[in-house]
């Protein structure tokens, strides 16, 4: 699949701020006062620039309110209704918090809403049969994982965060080996696409176009593939180990700074992975 | 309401023959030709003329080289693929605002354009690659198996058929209710051994693929019968050719 960078966006910097907003929901970061505020604006800052983010992908941005339609068929929609009750909830229990009112029981809600809009996110993905490596349960699992972690390092709950860091690094390792699986015994083959299989082997012969079209572009993505190794070891790297070293260091405001952008660029990084290595039963038609 | 429908009246859809398709993409241009010309909404093309040309196609023909398992000579089979119009469509339900729909009386997949935001998801969700999103309007096209001509009673009868069934040259392209076991192309189908792609995606599609014929055992038993086109010459043609011939 096409790497959109409005969707590694997205899906990174949306993750992040629902993270975020969950936990302090939860009434575990701090919500009151100069500190509390900074944390707010963050995790609302980062929940609404990936939203915003993702009707860049759009073709007719200008048309997105109607996405909120079909929430009874659709994960798309579900997502956008979630996000939407998720940031209202929120910006209430944020009032309220800043104004030195007790208000634990809007926080969980909001919280339960943040991780379940991450969920749905997710959801629009593992929903789709055509790209195995996507269909499963695992790819809300990674989506959760991530958007928890990214909450708790960004709070600078240290030991927490290094704990969630190693945990979600040795998940996302067996979801990419496990999706490696997947995608290997995909029933969808050139034989079966083509309905040929009983007659012999089928290969390509002369592709429908010369040039490109939609479908190769946004589903016929093979560039990830080459170097899947590297950027998975690179991404192990950058996501994980470097702020889990970052957080060792004696604990500084400027320590958890770096090692959450550290974490949120190689979350970026997985998330790329995440698109340009998912393999489109589609392409079957063509290689 | 992206719901699919419970069942619908008919299950229109085509019956392509690989058999007889010959590969020659007049389907694809009647195709373009008939909803760019003719349709609310033309399928754009960018850099027509340039070097990069792309654009929008609601039916495309790949070729395949078949090798039997027995290690017989190679064939070349020519796919040509559209929407098949599926039962399951999962396009449909993936559908955040309802632009993508299925219609109750013929099965027919459409796409309200004017409430499509471009999300591509649809695409995403199709095994088949039947969705595209048009490179000028930003929106999603998919072949309506021409409803503006099946459903357009100013037309004469025999034009009430899609595009690229009535130009195809050799009639590898049928149309027809897939849904009544008595139709025409029902028949076919079961004549022939029709077939679906990608079964094993449960997207339960409608269009059905006759396999190709194999060329050792099904001889053709017409071709006996059939009149030479042409014994020689005859005319002045035939004497210069006699004349010709005596000069040695």
């Amino acid at each position: 699949m096409h790497p959109a960078a409005s969707l590694i966006a997205f899906t990174t910097l949306s993750g992040a701020g629902f993270g975020l907003l969950a936990f302090m929901g939860l009434g575990l970061g701090v919500s009151r006062g100069w500190a509390g505020a900074g944390l707010f604006a963050l995790g609302f800052g980062l929940a609404l620039t990936g939203l915003a983010a993702s009707t860049a992908h759009l073709g007719r941005p200008e048309r997105a309110i109607k996405a909120f339609r079909e929430w009874r068929s659709s994960w798309l929609s579900r997502e956008a209704w979630l996000a939407l009750a998720a940031l209202g909830t929120l910006t209430l229990f944020a009032a309220l918090r800043l104004a030195n009112l007790p208000a634990l029981p809007v926080g969980i809600l909001g919280a339960a809403l943040a991780l379940f809009t991450v969920a749905a996110t997710a959801m629009i993905y593992a929903q789709l049969r055509t790209v195995p490596r996507w269909h499963h349960w695992s790819t809300p699992a990674i989506f959760l994982a991530h958007a928890v972690t990214a909450g708790t390092v960004l709070t600078g709950f240290r030991w927490p965060a290094i704990v969630l860091l190693m945990a979600t690094a040795l998940a996302q390792f067996v979801a990419w080996k496990t999706g490696d699986a997947r995608a290997a015994a995909s029933p969808t083959t050139r034989e079966s696409a083509t309905g040929l299989g009983p007659i012999g082997h089928v290969r390509p012969f002369e592709p429908p176009h010369t040039g490109n079209s939609y479908l190769t572009k946004e589903m016929v993505f093979v560039i990830g593939r080459k170097h899947a190794v590297k950027l998975r070891a690179l991404a192990l790297a950058l996501a994980y180990l470097a702020p889990v070293g970052v957080l060792l260091i004696p604990p500084h405001i400027v320590a958890v700074a770096f090692a959450a952008a550290l974490h949120l660029a190689g979350t970026a990084l997985t998330r790329w992975l995440f698109f340009a290595e998912a393999e489109h039963v589609l392409a079957r038609y063509y290689r | 309401m992206t719901d699919l429908p419970q069942a619908t009246g008919k299950r229109l859809g085509l019956v392509i023959d690989l058999d007889t398709c010959v590969g020659c993409h007049a389907c694809v241009i009647a195709c373009k030709a008939w909803n760019t010309e003719e349709g609310q909404s033309p399928l754009a093309d960018m850099d027509a003329h340039g070097a990069h040309p792309s654009g929008a196609f609601l039916n495309r023909v790949h070729s395949y080289e078949v090798t039997p398992h027995d290690g017989t000579a190679p064939r070349i089979v020519h796919v040509p693929k559209s929407c098949l119009h599926c039962t399951d469509a999962p396009c449909v339900t993936v559908c955040p605002t309802g632009a993508s729909w299925k219609r109750a009386e013929d099965g027919i997949v459409l796409v309200n354009e004017a409430e499509c935001i471009g999300c591509g998801l649809c695409a995403w969700a199709c095994p088949y690659g039947a969705r595209e999103q048009d490179p000028a309007q930003k929106v999603m096209k998919k072949c309506t198996l021409c409803v503006d001509r099946i459903d357009n009673p100013a037309l004469p009868e025999i034009d009430r058929i899609p595009a690229c069934v009535r130009t195809c040259p050799t009639g590898a392209r049928h149309f027809g209710d897939l849904g009544d076991p008595d139709s025409a192309v029902s028949r076919l189908v079961a004549e022939r051994g029709g077939m679906a792609l990608m079964p094993e995606q449960d997207t339960g599609p409608v269009n059905r693929y006759l396999p190709p014929r194999d060329k050792e055992t099904e001889l053709d038993i017409l071709a006996p019968l059939l009149t030479p086109v042409t014994e020689g010459p005859k005319g002045f043609l035939g004497w210069l050719d006699r004349a010709l011939e005596k000069l040695g």
